[in-house]
């Protein structure tokens, strides 16, 4: 009962946060809701976005299947590089480089990603361009690319901090046997730090699907479903921040509230899910 | 065949590192090579008088001058919103972990930072919607509404900074309070806070770049790419981020691009340094005190 007796202020600043998740979701959900009623959620989550036609359509099918794709091939590309530099820093690589490497990637950690996005459309889409002269350039692959280099100072931070924590003890116990730097990290260091690793990965696709700047300048924002790897798409981060600026709640509007609400559902699961993978490796 | 793994990995690594110096030295060179002869006072404040501009007297197009008092402006209103209440969560989610909601607050804690920018800034459009239909039928996109997204969206970094630099003292420090008779509050405030103020100063800053460079949640809630000095706060205004974002889609010219480039390397030199100044202070307490690690 003290919890009702005695008011703190930082008590209620923390109720008043966890409002704020509370009304986001509350919003979502009443924004979706006409759907949710009559059913036409699934025809939404499946169906294409044709607003213009006859018999109009405001599905968001592609735009979930680009978003998993794209951040889904980000990842792929990124946690390679992201173990690589990881292993650089604890133990591969020379000692005087480790520093200097660890602050490139922080300085990375900061640039703006709006700054990631105008760089790739003027140095990247002109390369996809001349890839195949038949397209724009702006398209799947080059948001993939630029998604990686995105996402990868982030996951090498969390590498490096779980690796971190336990590298030396390790590391001077498998020099002792007679293993490389190397052979240690392999076998010792990196089973060792399996949560870590999945970890990064969440945390990169978390941060991958949520990315709205360099899917809007960079993929080309095409409602369909994607032929190839250069041609033009839209995530569902662009579909919201195309959509927009209709000031009723129209159809279009609640299809992008469903765009929103599977977006706060992807990336809450993936929080929840790191949350638990967390808590069950400490007690273990 | 073992060995040869281990090697093989090795290479990979150097490989890796090699790759992300490249990556940073491009984007730094380019960014540079292109923007910094846009870099000056017309870039700022155009062709004219630079106290006029200053003064607000003179309206400024062809220079930034209104994004940088755009972005300034979001700053100052988003920490002043964000700050007291992501510091207090913060200190709450630090200090009382035990208390049967303490688990609640931390996974909404959790899910909030996980939260896209592009959802808070759909929120606030759309709050601005409701607002609209029901009893404020004036309600419009704008600088404050930007303010309160942008507040919502560096509340937990805010939040777990200061948790974590609170859970960063070491336990001698946390019963030197008890010990003297002081009670909790006191203990808190006259001792703990005060040890942890790099820690919570630093995460601060990061939230600051946070706000600076985030591009999605203005987007939707009112930037735009010719206002001028925003007039109030429920006026439009422009920022660095979103001229960047529009520029680089609307360029109509080598001097578009030009002016793209410098704003670029404007923003990316103002996350850096708030990035530094964030390393440095933490580093200044490990020196001091030899707590941390």
């Amino acid at each position: 009962m003290s919890f009702f007796t005695r008011f703190r202020f930082e008590t209620a600043a923390a109720w008043l946060t966890a409002a704020a998740v509370g009304a986001v979701l509350l919003f979502l959900l009443f924004s979706v809701w006409p759907l949710l009623v009559s059913g036409e959620i699934l025809g939404t989550l499946r169906g294409g976005w044709r607003p213009f036609a006859a018999e109009p359509s405001y599905g968001i099918g592609p735009m979930v299947l680009v978003s998993l794709l794209m951040a889904g091939g980000a990842v792929l590309l990124a946690f390679p590089l992201a173990v690589g530099v990881a292993m650089f820093i604890h133990g591969t690589g020379s000692r005087r480089l480790r520093g200097p490497v660890q602050a490139l990637v922080a300085f990375l950690t900061g640039v703006p990603t709006v700054v990631y996005g105008f760089v790739a459309v003027i140095l990247l889409v002109p390369m996809m361009r001349h890839l195949d002269a038949g397209t724009t350039g702006y398209g799947l692959l080059p948001a993939i690319l630029t998604l990686a280099l995105l996402i990868l100072p982030t996951m090498i931070l969390v590498l490096d901090a779980r690796l971190g924590r336990q590298d030396r003890l390790w590391m001077q116990t498998g020099l002792a046997l007679g293993m490389s730097p190397g052979q240690t990290l392999q076998h010792v260091l990196l089973p060792q730090a399996r949560g870590g690793l999945v970890t990064a990965m969440v945390l990169g696709l978390n941060r991958a699907l949520g990315d709205t700047l360099v899917a809007l300048m960079v993929a080309g924002n095409a409602a369909r479903l994607p032929e190839g790897f250069l041609d033009s798409v839209r995530s569902l981060t662009a579909h919201i921040a195309l959509v927009l600026a209709t000031d009723t709640f129209s159809p279009e509007y609640r299809s992008v509230a469903a765009a929103a609400l599977v977006l706060f559902l992807l990336t809450s699961g993936l929080t929840l899910g790191i949350r638990y993978l967390a808590s069950s490796g400490e007690s273990a | 065949m073992r060995r040869s793994g281990g090697q093989l990995l090795t290479l990979f690594s150097w490989l890796a590192a090699a790759f992300l110096a490249l990556v940073c030295a491009g984007l730094v060179i380019f960014l540079v090579a292109r923007g910094w002869g846009g870099l000056g006072a017309g870039f700022l404040f155009g062709d004219g008088p630079v106290w006029s501009a200053l003064a607000g007297r003179r309206p400024v197009f062809d220079g930034i001058w209104p994004s940088v008092v755009g972005t300034l402006q979001l700053v100052a209103g988003a920490s002043l919103l964000a700050l007291p209440v992501g510091i207090l969560t913060g200190i709450h989610l630090s200090e009382h972990p035990q208390r049967p909601p303490g688990r609640v607050l931390r996974l909404a804690v959790d899910v909030l930072a996980g939260v896209p920018s592009i959802i808070m800034g759909l929120f606030g459009f759309g709050m601005i919607l409701v607002l609209r239909h029901t009893f404020f039928k004036q309600a419009n996109t704008g600088l404050l509404p930007a303010m309160i997204c942008l507040a919502l969206l560096v509340l937990p970094y805010l939040a777990r900074t200061t948790e974590n630099a609170l859970q960063a003292l070491p336990e001698s420090l946390r019963l030197a309070g008890p010990s003297l008779g002081l009670t909790t509050g006191q203990s808190l405030r006259r001792i703990l806070l005060p040890a942890a103020r790099p820690g919570i100063l630093s995460g601060v800053l990061l939230a600051v770049g946070r706000v600076a460079e985030d591009t999605a949640v203005i987007l939707m809630t009112g930037a735009v790419a010719n206002s001028g000095l925003p007039g109030s706060l429920t006026g439009k205004f422009q920022a660095l981020p979103f001229d960047i974002y529009y520029l680089a889609a609307e360029h109509r010219g080598p001097e578009d691009l030009v002016r793209a480039f410098a704003t670029a390397l404007l923003l990316l030199g103002l996350t850096t340094a708030l990035l530094v100044a964030a390393r440095l202070i933490l580093r200044g307490m490990d020196r001091r005190e030899g707590w941390n690690r």
